[in-house]
């Protein structure tokens, strides 16, 4: 019993970490554009497909590299092309574009490569079991654990000491200031995109690595990660990022008890949260 | 345009299309069932729009409520009673309760995040019937019943067999439906909903209970969501999962965006334009789905007003 709640916690803190990988993308972009990306997920296929190209020529290791960053170089082509347009306007146009990106996305995924499942695979090593009483310990998870780890913490580095990133925060806070400060706002808006974009991609190889490659890998993704940023609070990356991986222990957790609840769970967290703490559990006071 | 006379023309247009549908749609490469499905969908949309474009709160979570009056409907003639009546009411209360307590939550959330919130909270019902295979069917759909003829006292009409029939039954429930909302617009609750939408602050400053006025917006706008819901599992005798899923949503607003937010009848011609091409793209092609999302992409770089917006502005220069 033990072993098995061990295992479902372990498991809940990996799909956590998608989602809160996928979830601070969101929120970036969320925080200082104001878009709802509903083609997040959208974009974590294309990255994942990308890889699945990708791995013939230069390996895992290269398409982990690459991928990323091819997916964020096409996010800064569609963020130039139709995000762009949406910046100040009412967020409803915001969703319903992105929504149809989504559609076209997933489609356009599914008419190049087939609605099948196709098989990715990692290194031999990786995937080899590291303990026989912990049978759930695969390499290529705790590989996974530790890679996220890095990646956030690399993201707080960038948003907390470059010069980038606090041009970034400041104009999640005051956008307008920022501009008149004389910094480019088109083009941190940009690059912001791209960023959250890059996490989305990277977000995509891995998940292949695991469940392999679908059409639809994102789709079942992004609902999660709006719950993330809900119950973390609008507005805070800390909170997302914790959002992300309490939901996803807590579907871990409830997979042992009750198995059919194990999606519904976090919906009544969100719902608990709302009620008790309606700006999320980091969420500033009176921001939304 | 907008002069008391053009619009009165327009409302007897409109309904004298509606009241003939059936005779002229087979000339036109439609069917019944099409024309019955432009209906409840306009329904559909027409609620949403009294909450998106008359208060001015954006929900992306309509499909939940919709849903839960497709598998009131379904669950109530497979189970419990097998009667027309009976599922409407226990598929509208269904969507009522959820819309009442849901709303309670959040309701005091604006913008953005209500839209986030009411997304979200919508997929808690799209997992309850995904997931509770041996009550609805799961990912399957619930089927094996189907519509009921309806007992009037003195007649007994066979909706089920005789599309015509069934059409009117639709279009009865469109008729009350749309009557009643159109009335509430008119009243004073209606018109400070609008001063809401126009100016929250302001309303707030007038000492407007403005979060018990969103509430009661929210909750009609789903009650009459959820009634489209029971009539839209009655056209196909079937309960689909995805009926309640956030796709669904999104098409609710596409609709209402598509025909005119700020117009009365924008959501119905919305909602026509829709259907008739999901119809027409679904049959032509596999890919429908880019389709239908390059279409949204479209709809809002180059048609954010919607066909009766544009058409307003073009009367009014």
């Amino acid at each position: 019993m033990t072993q098995l709640i061990l295992y479902n916690v372990f498991n809940g803190l990996i799909i956590g970490a998608f989602y809160a990988l996928m979830a601070l993308g969101l929120s970036l972009i969320l925080n200082l554009s104001g878009v709802i990306n509903f083609a997040h997920g959208g974009f974590l296929a294309v990255g994942a497909y990308l890889a699945f190209v990708l791995v013939p020529y230069i390996g895992f290791w290269g398409a982990l590299v690459i991928s990323p960053i091819l997916t964020a170089l096409f996010g800064l082509v569609i963020e130039r092309i139709l995000i762009r347009r949406l910046y100040g306007r009412d967020p409803l146009y915001g969703l319903l574009l992105t929504f149809g990106l989504a559609f076209m996305l997933e489609d356009g995924t599914r008419f190049i490569w087939g609605p099948q499942t196709l098989p990715f695979s990692v290194p031999d090593w990786l995937s080899s079991q590291l303990s026989s009483e912990f049978f759930f310990l695969t390499g290529y998870r705790l590989f996974m654990v530790l890679l996220v780890t890095a990646v956030v913490i690399g993201l707080f580095l960038l948003l907390g000491y470059t010069r980038i990133g606090v041009r970034i925060r400041a104009g999640t806070l005051d956008l307008e200031t920022v501009s008149v400060l004389g910094v480019n706002v088109r083009m941190l808006r940009s690059l912001n995109f791209g960023l959250g974009i890059y996490l989305a991609g990277l977000a995509g190889v891995l998940a292949a690595g695991m469940l392999g490659l679908q059409p639809n890998i994102g789709t079942d993704l992004i609902m999660p990660s709006f719950v993330a940023i809900i119950i973390g609070g609008l507005g805070s990356l800390p909170g997302t990022l914790l959002g992300g991986l309490l939901i996803g222990v807590a579907s871990g957790v409830t997979t042992v008890f009750f198995p059919s609840a194990s999606e519904a769970v976090i919906y009544i967290m969100m719902g608990l949260v709302l009620l008790v703490r309606p700006r999320g559990l980091l969420g500033e006071e009176g921001r939304f | 345009m907008d002069t008391p006379y053009t619009k009165r023309a327009a409302d007897v247009l409109i309904w004298l299309l509606l009241l003939t549908m059936p005779y002229w749609i087979d000339a036109v490469g439609g069917y019944t069932q099409l024309g019955s499905r432009v209906l409840i969908m306009a329904l559909a949309a027409m609620s949403l729009n009294f909450l998106l474009g008359y208060t001015g709160v954006l929900s992306f979570g309509h499909a939940a409520y919709f849903g839960l009056g497709v598998y009131g409907m379904g669950l109530t003639i497979k189970y419990l009673v097998p009667s027309t009546l009976a599922g409407m009411a226990v598929g509208v209360l269904a969507g009522a309760a959820a819309a009442a307590i849901i709303g309670l939550l959040i309701v005091h959330l604006r913008g953005i995040y209500f839209a986030m919130v009411t997304i979200a909270f919508g997929q808690v019902f799209y997992f309850i019937a995904y997931r509770w295979n041996n009550v609805t069917g799961g990912d399957d759909g619930l089927s094996g019943w189907s519509r009921q003829p309806i007992d009037f006292g003195f007649a007994t009409v066979d909706i089920l067999h005789n599309q015509r029939a069934f059409y009117y039954l639709v279009l009865l429930c469109f008729l009350i439906s749309v009557a009643i909302m159109a009335a509430l617009l008119r009243s004073p609750f209606g018109r400070t909903l609008l001063a809401i939408r126009e100016n929250e602050r302001r309303a707030r400053f007038l000492g407007i209970p403005v979060d018990r006025h969103i509430w009661i917006s929210w909750l009609i706008s789903c009650i009459f969501v959820s009634l489209a819901g029971t009539l839209y599992a009655l056209l196909n005798n079937f309960a689909d999962p995805h009926d309640l899923r956030w796709d669904q949503s999104g098409d609710f607003v596409i609709m209402a965006v598509l025909g005119g937010m700020r117009s009365f009848w924008g959501p119905l011609i919305g909602a026509a334009i829709f259907v008739v091409l999901q119809d027409y793209v679904s049959s032509e092609t596999q890919n429908w789905m880019s389709f239908i999302g390059l279409f949204f992409v479209l709809v809002v770089l180059f048609f954010p007003r919607g066909v009766l917006g544009i058409v307003r502005r073009k009367a009014a220069s």
